[in-house]
């Protein structure tokens, strides 16, 4: 009898132990965000306390090596603001008719071809795409639109664009499928075409999923790093008017990438570069928690 | 009739349909365009002597690549399953689950770089570790955290519930009930979580820059957990940028075989789900 407690007191251990170990390694994931936001903003605080916000965030010149150092992170905040937005203008509305056209209008079989291509884009490394824009398809729009350089702001955007496909896909067709069908019969049924159900009553209901969606492509498109780093230019100039998309300009990614390697360790550089990263890291969580939120909220209103 | 149509319902849903099918040509043709062209040249580029151990090619990175993403799994596995385990078995739906959810989604979207940042940060500088393997793998395998435990925790949610049920009745304990009925069924799920995750992380560069990688044509393989590592997106970055003397078929040949292995193993993660859930029908 007491071999038998003391087996089921052991075995009562044992539960108690696993339960907290899978426990831990689930709120590690809070632990890390907590740890990569603490340890950016450890090695950004030297730059941060030498100068003043206003010098680093408004700055206009971003010249690291020069003497006295300029560390005006404008040029490189609006490098990723223009590859950015142009990834969108691009990206959103290609990848919207996209979902409506896989989950509302195509025929089994063009369906069962478009997805799994849009998946395979999302496999392909960003270091794939930064040379084929190098190699391939940087060289030949600079020949079409008779530009003197290969690497610009607007081919950065193009290729965003299209790594941002999967996921503003993927997130938004999710969004549409999930509306209801009685929302879709009730349209119908008043005499609707069915272009006019899918502007009208499948895409305002699906419209959190949608802005979830973009928030996704927006932070994907301003973390992309390599594919940046390698055909937009690197001048970390202030991009002025549309022009500005066809010269060369430098995101705050790439600055990191290029810079990083060679900067010695616990320089002033070494430290804006770290706040660069701050910003970046900033951003990416504004755009996820929105997102988050949204999708939330819309499914708690669903339910 | 209150509102006036310019164009009529029907001939609107013809030209908007139309644009829809335009949208869809817009993207998968330059896709299959460009992907077919880039296997072309690069198979065209391959040659045998790229693969010749002691000589300039590709056989130094592909091993580095290979350490890498197996590293990075070792660590990234065990971790992630638990995590999951947790979300799934054991975890009650409450304020704490859903900071960890919100960090699981802040975690899926911070920038590569800025993993890189934090792991030179961590373990190149903090941990002594220096610029290599380890560090590297330390690296990626936080980058992919998210993504192993969101895939597998979607599997574990595919294991009906009757049969956790079937084996508590059976007088089973929790632990028990993961280990020998939940987790042997989310099996072929949890392997293609792994495969994907190792597919991200072998064509991951901007991680690895300030924590790993290394460039030399006449590399040794890695010996130990703290050398500096040659590998494959790496490679393709320096010889498509700044490399000097390397000749165009090198470039091609090296993008050539990164790609093959990434869209490899996806496949593979396809195949393996598709296979192994054909063997369970519940």
């Amino acid at each position: 009898m007491r071999k038998h407690i003391a087996a089921k007191n052991r075995r009562h251990v044992w539960e108690w132990l696993i339960e907290r170990l899978t426990q831990i390694a689930g709120l590690l994931a809070i632990v890390f965000v907590l740890l990569i936001f603490a340890f950016l903003l450890r090695d950004a605080l030297p730059v941060l306390a030498q100068y003043p916000l206003s010098e680093l965030l408004g700055g206009t010149r971003w010249s690291p090596t020069a003497e006295p150092e300029k560390f005006g992170m404008l040029p490189l905040m609006l490098g990723s603001l223009y590859v950015t937005a142009g990834a969108l203008l691009l990206a959103v509305p290609l990848g919207l008719a996209c979902a409506v056209f896989v989950a509302e209008v195509a025929p089994k079989r063009v369906r069962e071809m478009l997805k799994p291509a849009v998946e395979l884009l999302a496999a392909i490394p960003s270091v794939v795409f930064g040379f084929l824009g190098l190699l391939l398809i940087g060289p030949w729009l600079a020949d079409k639109l008779d530009l003197p350089i290969g690497q610009f702001a607007a081919l950065g955007s193009l290729i965003l664009a299209f790594m941002a496909l999967p996921t503003i896909v993927s997130v938004s067709e999710d969004a549409i499928r999930a509306v209801p069908v009685a929302l879709r019969e009730n349209s119908l049924a008043l005499g609707a075409t069915d272009w006019q159900t899918i502007c009208r009553a499948v895409l305002p209901a699906a419209r959190s999923g949608i802005i979830a969606a973009v928030m996704l492509g927006l932070g994907r498109a301003i973390g992309e790093t390599m594919t940046v780093l390698m055909v937009t230019g690197n001048a970390a100039v202030i991009p002025r008017g549309l022009l500005g998309f066809l010269r060369p300009v430098r995101t705050m990614t790439a600055t990191i990438a290029a810079e990083m390697g060679e900067t010695a360790f616990r320089t002033p550089h070494y430290h804006a570069l770290f706040a660069v990263g701050l910003i970046l890291l900033l951003i990416t969580f504004l755009t996820n928690t929105i997102a988050d939120v949204v999708v939330r909220r819309a499914g708690r209103v669903g339910s | 009739m209150s509102r006036r149509h310019l164009v009529s319902p029907r001939r609107m849903q013809t030209l908007a349909f139309v644009g829809l099918w335009t949208a869809a040509a817009v993207v998968i043709l330059p896709v299959f365009g460009i992907i077919s062209y880039m296997m072309y040249r690069g198979f065209s580029a391959l040659s045998l002597d790229m693969f010749r151990v002691g000589t300039e090619g590709l056989l130094p990175a592909i091993v580095g690549s290979v350490c890498l993403v197996v590293l990075t799994t070792l660590i990234a596995a065990p971790l992630g399953v638990a995590a999951a385990v947790y979300l799934n078995e054991y975890a009650r739906q409450g304020p704490l689950v859903h900071l960890v959810r919100l960090a699981l989604v802040n975690l899926a979207g911070v920038p590569s770089v800025v993993y890189g940042l934090f792991g030179l940060a961590l373990f190149v500088v903090l941990f002594q570790f220096g610029r290599c393997l380890l560090a590297g793998a330390c690296t990626l395998a936080l980058l992919v955290l998210p993504l192993v435990i969101s895939t597998s925790e979607e599997s574990l949610r595919q294991v009906p519930h009757h049969l956790r049920q079937a084996s508590w009745a059976l007088g089973a304990t929790r632990w028990q009930t993961v280990r020998r009925v939940v987790l042997p069924n989310a099996f072929p799920g949890i392997i293609t979580a792994l495969i994907l995750s190792v597919g991200r992380a072998a064509g991951e560069t901007a991680p690895i820059l300030f924590t790993a990688a290394f460039y030399s044509l006449s590399h040794p393989f890695p010996r130990s957990l703290f050398d500096e590592i040659l590998v494959l997106p790496y490679q393709l970055f320096v010889m498509a940028t700044e490399a000097p003397n390397v000749t165009i078929e090198q470039k091609w040949a090296t993008a050539f075989v990164l790609v093959v292995l990434v869209l490899g193993l996806n496949l593979a993660a396809i195949v393996t789900r598709a296979r192994l859930r054909s063997r369970h029908r519940w």
